[in-house]
This record gives structure tokens, C-alpha cells and sequence, in this order.
């Protein structure tokens, strides 16, 4: 393996923390991901790409700012990265799903706030993610008052733009998200010297929605009882699209599809037996390397057969229109209807995600929906309320469940996980 | 043939063979869990014979790779246990040593709702355990402290253990008698439990397990604020490590 000490060192990473982090992972990468039986061959790219996370993929980084290009990081799934693309800049995703420089971040933000939120502050103030520091912009948003006060802060250590993301669906908020993606695009023009033109611009939303195609394909292989790969290893792929290579990754899951499609076809032919209990996940993203409850829920006999989150359907599920023959102006406007039909519980109101986590249960053959959302999320853990009631009252069970990056109540959420698939299986008798 | 039962928390362990074919009871015991729960849950059951042993509580998965057969969780152990000494049990309320738990069952006896404390020992016997030893009382004379109220109503408003403690030690501080405090203590732990139970529904025959249950006043004040009585059985810590064995019996038929 290359030593990417030097890169590490001229990027102005903090070395001996680094290196502590650098250890941490692959003993819970291992333990995690690799001690998993029978998994597909495809997974030995994705399991390659996080393991040179910080060293390759930053490298390619590197050598595209040296051509000239520029690396934007993101971490919402409003933020589009089909603008991105047709200015010939990057996308990346943030850092954000583990406890890091805690000490540095409640100088700069309260204790009492989302995980997340705190994750990618620290990641930034104890310089470990080489990502920051290669990105030449951070675009934030304000899906949640943590957030959009935190980019503020976040403002002071690297260049930030915060878009407006709309909270409702009228006429105005699409008005409003079509002006933010032209001042977003404005950003990126002056960013990076490139005009957007009709054919950059068609050519980027192509990528992007093949990338949304390549994941939707593989969502789709999970209907299949048993479903051909584990909920851990479709979570990982859904949180390396945000990192990395659009086209190799596409490329990469497609292949990976096709042998999940062939385990499907052989086990119509060899009676393989069905998966014990199909769970549902549903709520907040889990950011690299947030694995806790999808370890749990597998630990204890679960196989999760979709992913209800922004690291999951919420990523892909949606299409922009096709590009081909449009103006610039009516494929924002495009861009922008794609932008509405995110079901984000910033939205309010937000009953489409309820109908749709409703809907899948039936379609995917869900025994079980876990709820998931980090403490302090006030978007998400209020809506589980509700999400709960609808759930029930449709007959479907439902477990709602709050924590955050700690393993202190790992005890806890295993016996509550266990006794929830314990019911489960009852009710399957 | 004797089904064995292990419920290994995190303050005691509780054990017992069970015969498969009278239904009855042939031992029962607790011991404290120590340092090394395991190994003394290890070296203790070693002492008896039995067919199948199933294992309860925190330390389920540790007895499994060692000693035990099998693993429930601790919502379905209290469940099999609950209908054992109360077959027509619909709720149960369990206070523990660092877990609060609530269940509602259905007519036939499965799990239909369950809620359990998060994270910290808010409303649990530690908490109660922390208490007492701030107002420099046993847990028996705890636990009778509310029948010797002299003053006004007080009120805890911390259910964090840590700042709990340092607010009882103000209210004394403030001279409030020690079973007033103690009383305001026992009616937030109350207040707590009912919450919980009211989330997941309470229908009546209730029963109340756990070492929680062995506090009358706590009982009395959780079932004025439900309105149904809570039954106590007669060894309520033992209730997880019955329902063990009760699904050891259901394994060996």
C-alpha cells in the first residue's frame, strides 16, 4: 500500500490524530463488514474504496485540482451535483458519522446537539478529514437550524455557501429553489472559471442520474427473499456514492447488480431459504462510518432489506427529467421539480414519506420498520411520532429508536433491537 | 426432565429449575452479580444438573458463549415469567437494577408493546440505590421513608442520577427532613414509571417485578397514578430467570 504521509502532511492534516483514526477503522471495519459470510464478489471494490478513502481517492482529488479543477464538498442530498459537474468541478461528500475533537467542537457549538452536526465540525477543527481540506467550497443548506447555524460557524475555517433549501411545496418555494440554484450556478461559474452551456449541463444530469439508476437497480434487487446482500454492505455502497469517481461508480455497482441478479436467479432454482426477519430502515442518514444500528439489527438475526434515509432511497429515488433538446433554463427547472420531490422531514408537512415507507413495507416484504434518528434531530425524531401512529394504525410494526455516535448505550438499543425482532418473528410465528 | 433458567443483570443474578413435567419450581435463588458475573453464574450453575439452560438479562450473550443453550431477551423472558405467576397478566412494570422496563401483552400472552429506559439509570434502582446512600438511609428504611412525611409536598425535578443527588443534597441543605426528600425521590421515580407505562398502554392484571417491587411505597404511588393495582409476586427479582426457564421447558417438549 502507498504511503500517503507526505500528501497527508502538505494538506495539513494533523498527522498523530490522524494516524489514531486511521487504526480505529479497519478493526471496526473488520469486525463490521469483512467477518460478514457469503458476500458478493462485487463488494471487494467498495470495501477497496473505503480502505483508500483517505489515500487514493484524495490523491485523484488532488491530481484533478492540479488540472485545474475545482472539489466542492457537500453532505445533502439537495445540493446538485449535476450543476457541479457541467462547471467540470467535483463533488464529495463530508466526513460526519463518528465523535471527533470534541473538546475543539464545544468550544464552537453547544454540547446538546445532533451527532452529525458536531461529527463534521470536529472533523474540520481537528483537521482528520483530508476531504476539507482538498475542498475548495463547502455548500451547505439549511435543512435544520443546527445546520444553518452551523455552517456559520463553520465559515470561519473554510469557504462556505449555504443554499436555501425550500420547506414547503408551493408555488413559491419552487420559485425560491429555481433562484438558488442560479445563484448556486453563478458560485460555481465564478468558482471555477466554466460556463454552464445546455451540453455541459445535459451531460452532467446524465451522470447523475445514472448514478441514481445504478443505485435504484440495486434497491430493486432487494425485493428478492432472501435478498441478495446484506443491508451493511447496500449501506455502504449508498454512503460511498457521496465520495466517489461518478462514472467508476456506476460502473462498479452496475457489475455488482449483475451478480446480485444472478444470486437472485439461482436461488429461484435451489429453494435457498427465506431471510428470517426483512426490516426496514427509516430516518436520518448514517454518514461513514456510522455502521451501530445496521450492525445491531444483523448482529441479532435481521437482514435490512431497505434504507429508508438520505444515505439510502432518499439519494436516488428520484430522477431529473430527461435533458436532451432543453434550454439551460428548463433543465434547472427540471433540476428544481427533482429538489420538491425529496421527502426530507424538513418538509412540512411531509406525509408523502409516511405513505411511501408505508407503501414499501409491502412492496419489499418488510416485517419491520426501525426508526432511526440521532438525538436532537428535531425534523426527524418528531416525525417518527407520527410515523409510528400511521404505522401502527396500518398494521405494520414499528420501533422507533434515538441515539447518537456513542457506544455507552450499544447494551440498551441490543436488547431493544433483539426483543423488537423477537416480537416479530411471533407475529410471523 | 428440569428446564433451567439465568437471568444475569447487572446487580443480581437469579436462577431456577423449573421440573418440565409438574410445572413446579424445584430452586430457586439470587446472588449478587460482583465483579465477575459470568464466571460466578458459570461456577454456581455448575453445581446442578438440568436438560436445557436458557439465559436472560445483560449478561445473556456472554453465559451463551460459555455456558448457556440458548438466549432470550429480557422483554420476552419477563413475559414468560410474568404469565407464570400471573397467567392472566396483560402488563408488566419491571424495575431493575440499571433498566426500567415496560410491557403490555396480548390476551394470549405475546409482546404487542414494550418500552425501556435510555441510556442512563434514570427511574431505576440505582438511582433509588444513589439516593438512599445521599440521605444516609438503607434501602429498607428508604423505601418506608414516605410513611414518615412531616411537611409540605417537595419535588425532584432531576432524573439524572448525578444531578438528582446533587439536588436532594441542596433540599437538605435547605433543611428539608431527610423522608420528606426521600418521599419527593420516590414520587419522581413513580412519576417516571407511570409515564412509561401509560406509553405502552396499562390493562389490568398488572404485575410489578423486578427489585423495584419490594419498595410498597413506590408501588402504591405508581398505581395511584395509573388507577390499577400492580400485583407483586413473591420473589419479583426472579421473574426474568423464570421466564428463562420457561422457555427452556417450551425448547425441551
Amino acid at each position: 500500500m502507498n504511503d500517503y504521509s507526505q500528501m497527508w502532511s502538505d494538506l495539513g492534516i494533523d498527522i498523530p490524530s490522524h494516524n489514531i483514526l486511521m487504526t480505529a477503522l479497519p478493526e471496526l471495519y473488520t469486525d463490521v463488514y469483512l467477518s460478514q459470510p457469503d458476500r458478493p464478489q462485487g463488494m471487494a471494490y467498495f470495501d477497496g474504496l473505503i480502505s483508500q478513502l483517505h489515500g487514493e481517492r484524495i490523491q485523484e482529488l488532488l491530481e484533478h485540482k492540479q488540472r485545474g479543477g475545482k472539489v466542492l464538498a457537500t453532505m445533502c442530498v439537495f445540493v446538485p451535483e449535476e450543476i457541479v459537474l457541467a462547471c467540470g468541478a467535483i463533488a464529495v461528500g463530508l466526513c460526519g458519522g463518528i465523535d471527533w475533537a470534541t473538546n475543539e467542537v464545544e468550544k464552537v457549538l453547544p454540547r446538546n446537539m445532533c451527532a452529525l452536526i458536531k461529527s463534521f465540525m470536529g472533523f474540520k477543527l481537528g483537521k482528520v478529514c483530508p476531504y476539507f481540506e482538498v475542498a475548495d467550497l463547502v455548500v451547505g443548506e439549511t435543512t435544520c437550524d443546527g445546520k444553518k447555524k452551523s455552517f456559520e460557524v463553520l465559515g470561519d475555517y473554510i469557504p462556505v455557501h449555504v443554499m436555501e433549501t425550500p420547506q414547503m411545496k408551493n408555488l413559491i418555494d419552487y420559485q425560491m429553489w429555481d433562484a438558488e440554484l442560479q445563484r448556486f450556478i453563478e458560485v460555481v461559474e465564478n468558482l471555477t472559471g466554466n460556463k454552464i452551456s445546455a451540453a455541459s449541463l445535459q451531460n452532467g444530469i446524465s451522470k447523475v442520474n445514472n448514478k441514481r439508476k445504478a443505485l435504484q437497480r440495486l434497491s430493486a434487487t432487494r425485493k428478492a427473499d432472501p435478498s441478495p446482500i446484506s443491508g451493511k454492505d447496500a449501506l455502504l455502497i449508498y454512503q460511498t456514492a457521496f465520495y466517489d469517481d461518478i462514472d467508476r461508480f456506476t460502473a462498479k455497482v452496475n457489475v455488482l447488480c449483475d451478480e446480485l441478479e444472478q444470486r437472485i436467479s439461482a436461488a429461484a432454482t435451489q429453494h435457498t431459504v427465506p431471510d428470517k426477519l426483512r426490516i426496514m430502515v427509516s430516518g436520518t442518514p448514517m454518514a461513514v462510518p456510522n455502521w451501530k444500528i445496521p450492525h445491531l439489527i444483523e448482529s441479532a438475526g435481521g437482514r435490512i432489506v431497505f434504507d429508508e434515509m438520505c444515505t439510502g432511497e432518499r439519494y436516488f429515488q428520484n430522477l431529473v427529467a430527461q435533458p436532451e433538446g432543453k434550454s439551460v433554463a428548463q433543465m434547472v427547472t427540471d433540476i428544481t421539480r427533482r429538489s420538491l420531490e425529496i421527502d426530507c422531514a424538513c418538509f412540512t408537512p411531509n406525509q408523502v414519506r409516511i405513505d411511501k415507507v408505508i407503501a414499501k413495507t409491502a412492496e419489499y416484504n418488510v416485517d419491520g420498520v426501525i426508526h432511526y434518528a440521532l438525538q436532537s434531530c428535531d425534523p426527524f425524531t418528531i416525525e417518527g411520532f407520527r410515523m409510528e401512529k400511521q404505522l401502527k394504525e396500518a398494521g405494520i410494526a414499528i420501533m422507533r429508536l434515538e441515539t447518537d455516535y456513542s457506544q455507552e448505550d450499544v447494551g440498551q438499543l441490543q436488547t431493544r433491537i433483539e426483543a423488537f425482532l423477537e416480537t416479530l418473528a411471533e407475529r410471523k410465528g | 426432565m428440569i428446564a433451567a433458567g439465568i437471568d444475569i443483570g447487572s446487580r443480581t443474578i437469579g436462577f431456577v429449575l423449573l421440573d418440565c413435567d409438574s410445572g413446579e419450581l424445584v430452586h430457586h435463588d439470587i446472588l449478587d452479580s460482583g465483579y465477575d458475573p459470568i464466571g460466578r453464574a458459570r461456577d454456581y450453575v455448575g453445581r446442578f444438573s438440568y436438560d436445557k439452560l436458557v439465559a436472560t438479562g445483560y449478561g445473556r450473550h456472554a453465559a451463551n458463549a460459555k455456558f448457556a443453550d440458548e438466549v432470550i431477551t429480557e422483554i420476552k423472558a419477563y413475559a414468560r415469567g410474568a404469565r407464570y405467576v400471573l397467567p392472566q397478566v396483560r402488563t408488566i412494570l419491571d424495575i431493575g437494577g440499571q433498566d426500567t422496563k415496560t410491557i403490555l401483552l396480548s390476551e394470549d400472552g405475546i409482546v404487542s408493546e414494550f418500552q425501556m429506559n435510555e441510556k442512563c439509570a434514570a427511574g431505576t434502582g440505582k438511582f433509588m440505590e444513589v439516593m438512599a446512600v445521599a440521605l444516609g438511609y438503607s434501602l429498607d428504611e428508604f423505601a418506608a421513608a414516605p410513611l414518615q412525611v412531616t411537611g409540605k409536598a417537595i419535588k425532584i425535578s432531576s432524573m439524572c442520577a448525578v444531578f438528582a443527588e446533587s439536588e436532594v443534597v441542596s433540599l437538605l441543605n435547605s433543611g428539608c427532613p431527610r423522608a420528606d426528600v426521600a418521599n419527593a425521590v420516590i414520587d419522581s421515580v413513580a412519576e417516571r414509571a407511570a409515564g412509561m407505562l401509560q406509553r405502552t398502554g396499562v390493562i389490568s392484571p398488572a404485575l410489578f417485578a423486578g427489585g423495584g417491587a419490594h419498595n410498597n411505597c413506590l408501588k402504591d404511588k405508581i398505581a395511584a397514578l395509573v388507577g390499577v393495582d400492580l400485583h407483586v409476586p413473591n420473589q419479583p427479582q426472579l421473574i426474568g430467570a423464570i421466564g428463562a426457564a420457561c422457555e427452556a421447558r417450551r425448547l425441551l417438549r
